[in-house]
């Protein structure tokens, strides 16, 4: 266990080394407003519900782009500023819950419900191809035998079929 | 004295609908003819009635009655008599009233038909139009009175507040009607529905009388969808024209339940199956308009398109938890009549597919009717709030999208009773190898992403599918030395002699259209935001935008308007110069109005953000460009062409 | 695709079944459980803001405080700390116009019940970001302890609709009076405290 956490705090220190340089570099680049919305526009706006964070017009939206904007220029990454977002205003500026405890329904829930609808529907497909007596297999002789109707998609035969019926009408 | 007479005519028509709903109940107990005459007469007057009333409204709207505090509150002295007009849905208790006026429309309409042979069914399609229509004026008679005056001892206020800048636009003339009679339109087949239920009749009668109007609402609800669309994507100013708000989902949600009513029924006229699968769905269909309604009126839910805090809840609840439970409980009543002889010879078999379809239609329902109501949930158990947002729905259900399209190449070359991999296989080979100049095609303008280039496959097979469904018919006919007829004239007697069929075909290709658009923007769409100075210049996507000027000036309404011009160019050659708008309204709201420059193969749209702040040093634009999404207006304008095909009367009907 | 299947035994068509049970339950379930959650959901909806009255025990805060700002010499205070004293309890943002009308009149009535210690204000910052919050209180010189509300748990205990809005509890931690909007002088909110001591 003790070695497991050693392990851990050397990867830490070492990515956070890592980042350091690369951090001090971007820095003192200009940060675009690309690079803001491109944040932006996957956060939520806390105070007007339903709108992207990139594309909401009011004051306080204003503040927190430019918020986005400072913290990039300090060399933050898109998940530190997200988690901040969340730690300050709630999960509810994210655009899907966060996948973890009660959440996670949200993700599961509705597969297994479509999941439940499909074996109910196979089920009762063999249910129904119980149900009557026909014998699979002398449809299979019935087509081998002839192969020109089936040629033809039945769909144009239904057509010419009820066609046929049609001229008869009509002279 | 005239907003006393407008209240006074909603209160009698809520009395006079309560009266057709009684007499019809007893006069069916009764057994008693002449009760139901007049029931039936009773509804009868109640659209005259909700005219008056409305005509009262409009009346009021027109003349800037700013004692009536609906007036005073959705219009001022600026705005265009039309959008006066278009204020009578403008707001809580107006809308009402629109809604409780079609719903009468409607009734009307549909008691007016000829009965003889579905009399039993008169007296509780009455009935069920009857407690709907009753229930919708009840909330304008107790809780939201459109004609109440500001209260006594207030001066009238000179200026109304008027409608919020959202609302006007053009697109407020026809996106709400359309939306709403998509909504009450769907009460016909319900009410008939549960008539069919309550009497036994569990026959098919109740689908053939309702075809047409179930054909109708369908319209309509896509229309009221396509028009949001195209009206987000034109004033909104955000680049897309979906955002999976919560009452966008409410109206989708029964536009897939009657998507799938309308396959599924096929099965049952074709091959007398599925009998309680239709029946599900219309109550489902009905059940979501009224829950989708509820959610974004009630203020359960937050969403852009929310009235405001309304007391109407509890007695929406009241009316909703009545639907479901006597739904249901009529239901199981009679789940046995209702069973039929099912017989499903195999899994390709066109019936099967078509229930797959079904199937699909559903997950779909169940994905955003739980990321609708999450939240809620959410809020609940946790007691913090979530966004479920678009990556959520687009993500879960993107996939079933897929598959649906896919079936719709697929299950028009399946036979009716059996197929199997070989007839299909057969029929699929030829329509499937031409399909591949579609990811071709693609591949050579240099698209090379997976979903796409699969999307396209998928999309290239269900036209050459459908185009060969056409063309095995035209040949059919031209090719009859009987009829000699050339290839158009084939086509349309074609269309002629199966509207429902070809119809259905032309919405399949236009689904796959639409198609093509979504893909185009929710996968290739790129923006860019850039603050400019005059004579500066934006690229994206190959086109350059050179900022020209911009102008500020005062409209006559009050409206501040700043005007960016910009030259969009490709290639050092001019196309055309947008302007893109940025309008303060007088109370202080602002718009965002973008120009969009549109081919067939990708949109530029820019819009002047203002939020930002505007000078003429540093002006910022956002430019986004969406390739492919005129195709999502092309597709949806064929799918009313589509519907509209379908539902024209068949004139071989007639004869018979 | 196709399987054998044994050769059916009863040819006859079996008596018309019901729906079956199972199928019955979830529907009922399902549509039990939609009412439920809706009418809870509606409830909320309705009921807005903690009213006067409310007890806070149950959900206890701890806010921390901006930098500058202490709390009997801690940066943090925590609503069960204050028991015994009156808490004015005031939401606000940056980008909320109103908040700018009241600002000097909270700090005002501040001033006037700092010396005793008896009453104490707080104020919470509604969705907000720092660097402009911390501007704000330096423009108006406010003194009285303010701290962020982190992930809105404080302004959603209180389910606040909207800023201002001033909560004061008596010594107790029971709400007993809520100010929605701006307040007009300063003797409006020290009539109020006032009325609790």
């Amino acid at each position: 266990m003790k070695k497991l956490n050693i392990l851990i705090l050397l990867i830490i220190l070492t990515s956070l080394l890592a980042a350091l340089p690369v951090s001090a570099q971007e820095g003192d680049n200009e940060v675009t407003d690309d690079e803001v919305n491109a944040i932006a526009r996957e956060l939520f706006c806390p105070v007007c519900e339903n709108t992207p964070l990139d594309v909401c017009e009011t004051q306080a939206c204003k503040q927190w782009r430019e918020l986005i904007r400072t913290k990039l220029e300090e060399g933050w990454t898109e998940e530190e500023i997200k988690q901040y977002f969340v730690d300050n205003y709630g999960a509810r500026v994210l655009s899907e819950p966060p996948k973890k405890g009660f959440n996670l329904l949200v993700y599961f829930v509705p597969p297994i419900i479509i999941l439940i609808g499909v074996v109910i529907l196979f089920r009762a497909f063999k249910e129904w191809q119980g149900d009557n007596d026909y014998e699979d297999e002398d449809i299979e002789t019935l087509e081998a035998t002839e192969p020109e109707t089936s040629e033809n998609d039945s769909d144009a035969n239904d057509y010419m079929a009820q066609f046929e019926e049609e001229l008869k009408k009509t002279k | 004295m005239l907003p006393s007479l407008g209240y006074g005519i909603i209160v009698i028509t809520f009395l006079v609908t309560l009266y057709s709903v009684a007499i019809a109940l007893y006069g069916e107990n009764k057994k008693d003819g002449a009760m139901i005459e007049s029931a039936r007469r009773a509804m009868l007057i109640t659209l005259p009635l909700i005219t008056i009333a409305s005509a009262i409204l409009i009346y009021l709207l027109i003349n800037d009655r700013y004692d009536v505090e609906y007036v005073w509150s959705v219009t001022n002295r600026t705005m265009p008599t039309y959008l006066k007009i278009t204020a009578w849905w403008g707001g809580q208790p107006g809308s009402l009233l629109f809604w409780s006026w079609l719903l009468s429309v409607f009734t009307s309409a549909v008691t007016l038909r000829k009965w003889d042979r579905d009399r039993e069914l008169l007296p509780w399609v009455l009935v069920v139009t009857g407690a709907t229509l009753a229930f919708f004026l009840a909330l304008n008679v107790f809780y939201e009175n459109p004609f109440k005056l500001i209260p006594a001892g207030v001066p009238t206020p000179l200026d109304g507040r008027g409608l919020s800048p959202l609302l006007r636009h053009p697109g407020m003339i026809i996106h709400p009607p359309a939306q709403y009679l998509g909504f009450v339109a769907v009460t016909i087949p319900y009410a008939f529905a549960i008539a069919a239920l309550i009497t036994g009749r569990t026959d098919d009668r109740w689908i053939r009388i309702t075809r047409k109007w179930t054909l109708w609402a369908w319209l309509f609800l896509t229309l009221g969808l396509v028009l949001g669309m195209r009206w987000a994507y034109d004033v909104l100013g955000w680049g897309g024209y979906w955002g999976w708000d919560p009452v966008e989902i409410a109206a989708l949600l029964p536009w897939l339940t009657i998507s799938a009513y309308l396959h599924s029924v096929m099965i049952q006229e074709k091959r007398n199956m599925l009998k309680q699968w239709n029946m599900i769905l219309i109550i489902l269909s009905f059940g979501l308009v009224i829950f989708g309604t509820f959610l974004t009126r009630s203020g359960v839910l937050s969403s852009v398109h929310a009235f405001a805090e309304s007391e109407i809840g509890p007695l929406f609840f009241i009316f909703i938890a009545f639907t479901f439970i006597v739904s249901f409980s009529l239901l199981i009543q009679r789940w046995a009549s209702l069973k039929s002889e099912t017989e499903m010879r195999s899994m390709l078999s066109r019936e099967a597919l078509i229930l797959l379809t079904v199937l699909l239609f559903l997950s779909i329902l169940i994905i955003s009717f739980w990321g609708v109501i999450f939240p809620l949930l959410s809020e609940l158990f946790t007691g913090s709030k979530v966004t479920v947002g678009p990556p959520f729905y687009e993500r879960a259900t993107g996939p079933v999208w897929g598959a649906l399209i896919l079936l719709m190449g697929i299950a028009p070359l399946s036979a009716w009773g059996h197929s199997t991999i070989t007839t299909l296989g057969r029929a699929i080979w030829k329509p499937a190898l031409a399909a591949l100049i579609f990811p071709i095609v693609a591949l050579v303008s240099g698209i090379t992403n997976w979903i796409a280039l699969s999307g396209f496959t998928v999309i290239g097979l269900v036209i050459t599918v459908t185009i060969r469904e056409f063309f095995i018919g035209i040949r059919a006919r031209s090719q009859n030395e009987h009829l000699n007829e050339n290839y158009f004239a084939a086509f349309l007697h074609l269309i002629k002699r199966n509207r429902r069929k070809y119809g259905g075909y032309i919405v399949h290709i236009s689904m796959v259209l639409i198609g093509i658009g979504i893909l185009g923007i929710e996968l290739f769409q790129t923006d860019t935001q850039q603050h400019l100075a005059l004579g500066e210049e934006i690229e994206l996507a190959g086109y350059t935008l050179r900022y020209d000027r911009l102008d500020q000036f005062m409209h006559e309404d009050g409206r501040r308007i700043t005007r960016g011009e910009m030259a969009l160019s490709k290639d050092g050659v001019y196309i055309e110069t947008l302007a893109p708008r940025f309008d303060l309204y007088p109370d202080g709201q602002p718009m965002t109005i973008p120009a969009v420059r549109s081919t067939l193969v990708d949109d530029v749209y820019v819009i002047l953000v203002n939020w930002e702040g505007i000078t003429r040093e540093s002006t910022p634009f956002k430019v986004y460009h969406n390739p492919l999404v005129k195709w999502v207006w092309i597709g949806s304008y064929l799918f009313v062409i589509g519907i509209l095909v379908a539902v024209w009367k068949d004139e071989d009907k007639k004869k018979v | 695709m196709t399987e054998n299947i044994p050769e059916n035994t009863s040819s006859e068509t079996p008596p018309k079944k019901g729906m079956p049970l199972w199928a019955q339950i979830t529907g009922w379930g399902v549509m039990i459980a939609l009412l439920l959650i809706v009418f809870v959901g509606l409830q909320r909806a309705r009921e807005g803001n903690v009213q006067a009255g409310a007890e806070t025990a149950s959900f206890d805060f701890t806010l921390p405080l901006f930098e500058g700002y202490e709390y009997e010499g801690k940066d943090e205070v925590s609503l069960t700390d204050l028991r015994g004293k009156i808490v004015v309890l005031n939401f606000w943002a940056t980008w909320c116009v109103p908040c700018q009308q009241e600002a000097d009149e909270m700090e005002e009535a501040w001033q006037h019940y700092q010396p005793d210690g008896d009453v104490v204000f707080i104020g919470v910052d509604y969705v907000d970001t720092e660097p402009e919050a911390l501007a704000y209180l330096e423009e108006y010189g406010i003194t009285y302890p303010n701290g962020p509300d982190m992930g809105t748990e404080i302004s959603q205990a209180f389910r606040i609709q909207g800023v201002p809005e001033t909560y004061f509890l008596d010594r107790d931690g029971v709400v007993q009076y809520v100010q929605k909007g701006p307040f007009a002088t300063t003797q409006q909110i020290i009539g109020i405290v006032e009325s609790l001591k």
